[in-house]
């Protein structure tokens, strides 16, 4: 039986048979071996394959030169060839193969296309994976227009979190007549639990500047600027290296690939403030002053920096662009959803297995990123909810896991898709608390320009403290939801605008649980110490010893099948016996 | 430098290609060091150092040792993938200088893959 299958053919089982027939009959075997061609047998990694029946003899990869001396010494002599003979590996179970663990098979890698194959620090690995051919097909075949075309048809949206689309903001831009204008790379990433775009500022820095070469070509810009967060210093000393690296090659810098276009692009280092993600507080820090947002009278691509016309994107926009350019918008909207076209990389973090960055088509659902990528939630506990866009986001209930994950329907939800940050987070977590530790956040980077985004974060901080401290009046609820509404209706940029999500969604999603915190002045999930009592729940405790073994001062009595008590005189609230229950026993 | 043309680029790739092409390139094994910052955070410089060590004590010339950023799976960071030659490559998780001194004598000299420390073996899916 010679395997006759798609992938043994490739590999030249139909000569082998050629040669096997012609063997058998110089050895005059014809009446005793008959050769049949099989369908896939399933081994193609070792075809051509041969079963030899009735022994059932497996041979594998077998090369028409080989067949002489195959048929000589199995058919004529009966001996077993040994060289071409299948051992199985040694009885250990096989590594697992890449597509067949879930981490990796429902990840599409497009901006990742180079991750953990390229060293970040030589061009020419970059340029061996078809970089800067996409540049080259835009500055040499390409008009300006057709690039502007390609990106509003590929449907590209802007990674950075709003979603608008990539496409229109270059054209707004390329309509206004001249050359003073000016590209610009968001790579203030600032949320808490969001690792995207360092990751691939670090790993593929060259992917974020031929983007941007594209993106200058097609709004004839020829000064860019990567605005960079001074924490992420591999980053910048990657970027830099790369710059200099183009532009040593000639495709930085004047006349790039002899197409008459110059582009020169240098980075700009902040200091670390959530509000210089926001755009026009980015490009007034780049013009040297404090960094405030200002009010947007007109869309910054029309005047942006310096009043000029600016294309702003972020670091993952522009690493989606080069392959649009060279694989087409069609192959780009191939996947993803009706608004939502192609991939979006995400941070994972928080109570998963997993904890990483993944990149997925748009429209998955949350459930396979959460369960399947992330590998479900650490220590057998249950998933509460998933928190996406960070601090400017809001929380997914479990209810709504079903939830395709696109700009569209994360919306839906409260949330919003943010740049990607994934905070997962199981049923130990207190969703006042975490309401509270994000408004802390946005408390403290607010720039204080406006009043509602300086004042009204700091109220809404203040109601969540008490209620977090057992102290929560009658009402707090509402006020929380009037004061949010109006913050964000009010707020001159992003940041205000958004930093209320957090509040509204664990309000609406988990309202029992303010009100457990303000009317029972308990805390469901034992996280805040002063609303927890310390006492044993005599019914539920199971006498395991859990508690009392991880006392570090010996506040805990026990015995075995005996109810634990806690000293409350010794105890100094560490919460450690809490951890360690695993019935939820003590209050 | 001359000014770079089309002509130039295409060239640069397929010399490159060819050498990251383990066969073309004359070496027999590829060890890379997943160097992005969570990796380095977890140790990944300590892994580096283990495979220089081993490969100067070795005194082997078929070896080529790389880096790259982030490799996506942080939590089992530090990592390293090792491709010999007509082999798909191994990537090794959650390392210790010690692990990676096994896997240099057993996978990467003798051709070997360490099981235990392996966590999948092929490549990812671009596109």
């Amino acid at each position: 039986m010679i395997c006759a299958g798609t992938g043994c053919v490739a590999n030249g089982s139909l000569k082998v048979r050629d040669a096997l027939e012609t063997e058998i009959y110089k050895q005059n075997l014809q009446n005793e071996v008959k050769v049949v061609l099989t369908g896939c047998n399933g081994f193609c990694a070792k075809g051509p394959v041969i079963v030899v029946f009735p022994e059932d003899i497996f041979y594998q990869m077998v090369k028409p030169e080989d067949v002489p001396y195959l048929v000589e010494e199995h058919f004529v002599k009966g001996r077993t060839v040994q060289k071409f003979l299948y051992l199985p590996p040694a009885q250990k179970e096989p590594i697992p193969v890449m597509n067949e663990i879930p981490f990796f098979k429902h990840q599409v890698l497009r901006v990742l296309r180079n991750r953990s194959l390229i060293d970040a620090e030589k061009i020419e690995e970059y340029i061996a994976r078809d970089g800067y051919l996409a540049a080259a097909k835009a500055l040499l075949e390409m008009t300006p227009e057709q690039i502007v075309d390609e990106m509003k048809r590929s449907g590209l949206r802007g990674r950075g979190g709003a979603g608008f689309p990539t496409g229109l903001k270059w054209e707004l831009s390329a309509r206004v007549p001249g050359d003073s204008k000016f590209i610009l790379c968001n790579g203030d990433e600032g949320d808490p639990g969001a690792f995207m775009d360092r990751s691939v500022m670090e790993g593929d820095p060259h992917s974020v500047l031929e983007g941007m070469l594209i993106g200058a070509r097609a709004i004839n810009a020829h000064q860019g600027y990567i605005y960079v967060r001074s924490e992420y210093p591999m980053a910048v000393h990657r970027l830099q290296l790369a710059i200099e690296q183009a532009t040593e090659m000639g495709l930085l810098g004047k006349d790039i690939l002899g197409s008459g276009f110059d582009l020169t692009i240098e980075i700009y280092q902040g200091a670390g403030a959530f509000v210089c993600g926001e755009g026009t507080a980015l490009m007034e820090s780049i013009e040297g002053k404090r960094g405030m947002p200002r009010p947007k009278i007109y869309r910054t691509a029309v005047r942006g920096l310096w009043q000029r016309p600016t294309v702003l994107n972020n670091v993952e926009t522009f690493a989606n662009v080069p392959p649009i350019i060279l694989n087409g918008a069609d192959w780009y909207a191939s996947i993803g959803t009706e608004k939502s076209k192609g991939t979006k990389v995400f941070a994972l973090s928080g109570s998963l297995n997993n904890i990483g960055l993944v990149e997925v088509p748009m429209g998955i659902p949350l459930k396979t990123v959460v369960y399947d990528i992330g590998g479900g939630i650490k220590g057998n506990r249950k998933l509460k909810a998933v928190q996406m866009g960070g601090p400017s986001g809001g929380c997914i209930p479990v209810s709504l896991m079903d939830t395709p994950v696109d700009f569209e329907n994360i919306e839906k939800t409260g949330a919003i898709m943010g740049s990607g940050g994934v905070v997962v987070m199981d049923e130990t977590t207190c969703m006042p608390a975490i309401a509270k530790f994000f408004l802390e956040f946005t408390e403290d980077e607010s720039c204080g320009k406006c009043v509602p985004c300086r004042i009204g974060n700091k109220m809404l901080l203040t109601i969540l403290t008490r209620i977090t401290n057992g102290e929560g009046r009658e009402g707090d609820i509402e006020l929380l939801l009037k004061l949010s509404q109006q913050i964000k209706d009010t707020s001159l940029c992003g940041l205000g605008q958004s930093s209320p999500n957090p509040v509204l969604t664990t309000i609406q999603y988990f309202r029992e649980e303010y009100e457990a915190h303000i009317k029972e002045h308990t805390c469901p999930a034992r996280v805040c110490t002063p609303l927890i009592k310390f006492v044993v729940n005599e019914e539920k405790c199971k006498k395991c010893g859990l508690c009392f073994k991880g006392c570090p001062v010996g506040a805990i009595t026990w015995e075995k099948k005996k109810v634990a008590s806690i000293d409350l005189e010794k105890c100094t609230k560490c919460k450690t016996c809490i951890k360690n229950c695993r019935f939820w026993a003590i209050d | 430098m001359a000014k770079m043309t089309i002509a130039d680029l295409k060239k640069i790739k397929e010399e490159y290609s060819a050498k990251q092409a383990l066969r073309e390139g004359g070496s027999r094994v590829k060890i890379t060091v997943h160097m992005g910052t969570c990796g380095i955070a977890a140790g990944a410089r300590g892994i580096m150092n283990a495979v220089m060590e081993e490969l100067a004590k070795s005194n082997a010339t078929d070896i080529v040792i790389t880096t790259s950023g982030c490799a996506g799976l942080c939590s089992k960071e530090p990592m390293a993938t090792v491709e010999t030659v007509g082999e798909a490559p191994v990537r090794y998780v959650s390392l210790t200088g010690d692990k990676m001194r096994t896997i240099f004598t057993e996978h990467v000299i003798a051709g070997k893959p360490v099981k235990e420390y392996a966590l999948v073996v092929g490549h990812e899916t671009t596109y």
